[in-house]
């Protein structure tokens, strides 16, 4: 780590500098265990701010786009791979970035570390594999792949899949791993009681779409539950009104989300917001073997139209 | 008052009492968290918890509120007329409420109820409460009540406080309404005569575990202006998503939206929590919006809180020092930070790059 964070700090220095970028976007320690905040370094001697560790999860891709500037962003798999997708779909331009890649070992999950102990945690820190959690004066050693969030233990793509500068070499990828057993339990389901499943997942939900907004799919300038007029969706805690925000998002996130948990991370009750995104992301992949994000050079199946399209409905 | 002596063993008991005359709600384990839920027959407070995830402010202020219904049949004679949806007055009480998410509603009543103006639904719900607080003897990390016009032990706003002295809980009545919810439950142990020097001891200990503070002295002879225009707001919002997580889980955010919904030719007319970080808040009809960029919504939160409330009220910052913003927020803005900026801001040092 701290050799990743070193190479971070010279790497934007030295773009700093040579006046290759305005700005670089990366982290900088956080004021509470477990969290780091996004933050952008426009002068050289500011770059010791910049942080690298197991929380930098949330994605900065979402913090790329209609700005001027010419930026350096400090990009781990998942980050890169929606970078490309913001490149894909004409949010950013490739010419108008530099991407330091970071491989990235995963992220671990702050909730479910919180929840393994009785007392708040006072302070977390790292060495290697090992997470090492001070809780009411008394120091505990966890596995980091114990602790990993959910979407990073499943995780294939973990180095950068375009980048400019990397920080560190580049890292074996995790293989033989079941990504998609969750979606299959639910699939194998009964209707009744998927229909119970989804209103326990989602009954917590406060509708404050933090999901949305920490997710850099969700881009439009005003999004289908804000539109009044016409008024798609009430604006209540109606339950049906819930759940169609949370469906109608999901599809419009299908062929595109990179798994990279930020709205999960994000949502303050919890909620498991990619149980939606899983299974999209799975048919993708079954049916037009396609994961986003991992190519420059073709459109996301769900906005193409192709003659050999397996699918009869289409033709 | 008086203070009483409740073995632990009587506890649930009394509690139990209760539930004849007040509808109850307390703190209730959900996974790895609490939040305020109704105790029905059998079910109890559980008094091992730290805080709940979400500030009890929607028991007075629901997220969702129906206010009144009408119809648009002209077939009917009362068509078009707005009819008020009766409220539940019957008493309520709130056991374990902590003294920071008491005090909010303090707070928050200077907004909702004012020589002017009076917010019949804020106030039917809140004068329906009896509040059982709870005394923090483990502050969290996050917490900076003290600072912030409140603390572990605050009293006001509370009808009564409870205060777990180990074995045994001590319980004092603040108010009426305490008095009258203390004998509903039976308990009447008056507690040794060294309980109020316990209560101190406890009180001053948990004061001292507070580890963060805030600097509010110099907010209120801060130019308006010159903190509105100050340069540190672009690098404070970079990070902010505008979730909204924030106002939606702090017990002294009050904003809300009026919006009619129609089912058929039936309708209801409700108001919305809503929040100074999305943007529709300030869209204007015109489609100009005063607050369009992220930063200026940002600011807002921070300027109404840490100075337009200090100004107007002359009665602190509207901020009880809870913490949740803090823990929730998904990117780490921290309001201490902010709040430590705002306050030490001084504009003649400041050399700005015009
Ligand atoms: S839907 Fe969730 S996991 Fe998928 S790209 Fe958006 S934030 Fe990431
Ligand atoms: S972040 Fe969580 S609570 Fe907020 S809208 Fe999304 S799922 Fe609901
Ligand atoms: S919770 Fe944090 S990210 Fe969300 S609106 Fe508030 S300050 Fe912004
Ligand atoms: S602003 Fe934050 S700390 Fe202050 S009362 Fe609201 S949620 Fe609590």
């Amino acid at each position: 780590m701290s050799l990743y964070i070193d190479k971070i700090k010279e790497t934007a220095e030295r773009l700093l500098k040579d006046g290759s970028v305005d700005m670089v976007i990366g982290f900088r320690k956080g004021s509470v265990p477990m969290m780091n905040e996004p933050c952008f370094i426009q002068k050289p001697q500011e770059v010791h701010q910049l942080v690298w560790d197991s929380n930098c999860g949330i994605n900065l891709a979402n913090y790329l786009t209609d700005r001027k500037e010419k930026i350096a962003v400090v990009a781990k798999g998942c980050d890169s791979r929606n970078i490309v997708n913001h490149i894909v779909e004409n949010k950013i331009k490739r010419e108008k970035l530099v991407i330091i890649g970071v491989p990235c070992t995963g992220m671990i999950d702050k909730r479910k570390i919180a929840g393994m102990f009785d007392k708040p945690i006072d302070a977390v820190t790292e060495d290697g594999d090992i997470i090492l959690v001070t809780s009411a004066g008394k120091e505990t050693r966890l596995n980091k792949t114990d602790v990993l969030q959910e979407n990073c233990a499943l995780c294939i793509h973990r180095n950068p899949v375009i980048y400019d500068e990397l920080v560190g070499d580049l890292i074996e990828e995790q293989t033989g791993i079941d990504r998609y057993a969750e979606v299959r339990r639910v699939e194998a389901m009964s209707p009744q009681e998927k229909w119970q499943y989804f209103e326990d997942l989602l009954s917590p939900c406060i509708r404050c779409y933090a999901c949305r907004n920490a997710c850099p799919l969700c881009y439009c300038p005003t999004c289908f539950v804000d539109e009044s007029r016409p008024q798609w969706v009430g604006k209540s805690q109606d339950p049906i009104d819930t759940r169609t925000f949370h469906f109608l998002r999901a599809y419009h996130c299908a062929g595109r989300c990179t798994d990279c948990g930020a709205c999960e991370r994000a949502c303050p009750v919890g909620i498991k917001v990619r149980q939606f995104t899983s299974k999209l992301n799975r048919d993708c992949l079954e049916m037009f073997g396609w994961e986003a994000g991992l190519t420059l050079d073709q459109r996301p199946p769900l906005d193409t139209y192709k003659p050999n399209d397996p699918n009869d409905f289409i033709k | 008052m008086k203070v009483i002596s409740i073995d632990k063993t009587e506890w649930a008991n009394g509690i139990e009492k209760t539930k004849s005359i007040y509808r109850l709600f307390g703190p209730v384990k959900e996974n790895t968290w609490h939040s305020f839920m109704p105790l029905g027959p059998g079910e109890q407070p559980d008094m091992a918890y730290g805080n709940s995830r979400l500030s009890p402010k929607f028991l007075v202020h629901p997220q969702t509120e129906p206010m009144f219904e009408y119809n648009l049949d002209e077939k009917q004679a009362d068509h078009h007329v707005l009819k008020e949806i009766p409220k539940d007055v019957s008493p309520k009480a709130i056991i374990g409420i902590r003294p920071c998410d008491a005090s909010a509603f303090l707070l928050v009543k200077r907004n909702f109820d004012t020589p002017t103006y009076k917010d019949p639904y804020w106030l039917t719900a809140y004068n329906s409460l009896t509040l059982i607080g709870y005394a923090c003897n483990q502050p969290c990390s996050t917490c900076f009540c003290t600072t912030a016009g409140c603390g572990p032990f605050h009293e006001e706003g509370l009808d009564a406080i409870l205060v777990d002295a180990g074995d045994r809980y001590l319980l004092k009545a603040l108010t009426e309404k305490g008095e009258a919810y203390i004998q509903s439950a039976g308990w009447a142990t008056s507690a040794p005569s060294d309980a109020d020097q316990s209560i101190e001891k406890l009180k001053s200990t948990a004061e001292k575990a507070i580890a963060s503070h805030v600097s509010t002295d110099k907010l209120r002879n801060q130019s308006t202006t010159q903190l509105y225009d100050a340069p540190f707001w672009e690098e404070i919002a970079f990070s902010c998503i505008n979730c909204g997580t924030c106002t939606y889980s702090c017990p002294t955010c009050w904003c809300f939206d009026i919006q009619d919904e129609n089912h058929g030719k039936c309708g209801v007319r409700m108001r919305n929590w809503d929040s100074c970080m999305y943007p529709l808040f300030s869209l204007h009809g015109t489609g100009h919006n005063p607050r369009g960029a992220k930063a200026h919504r940002v600011r807002q939160r921070f300027m109404h809180k840490l100075k337009y409330y200090v100004d107007k009220y002359d009665n602190g910052i509207q901020c009880v020092g809870c913490g949740r913003c803090i823990r929730l927020c998904p990117v780490n803005i921290d309001i201490r930070k902010v709040c430590n900026q705002m306050n030490s801001y001084d504009p003649a040092a400041c050399v700005c790059p015009v």
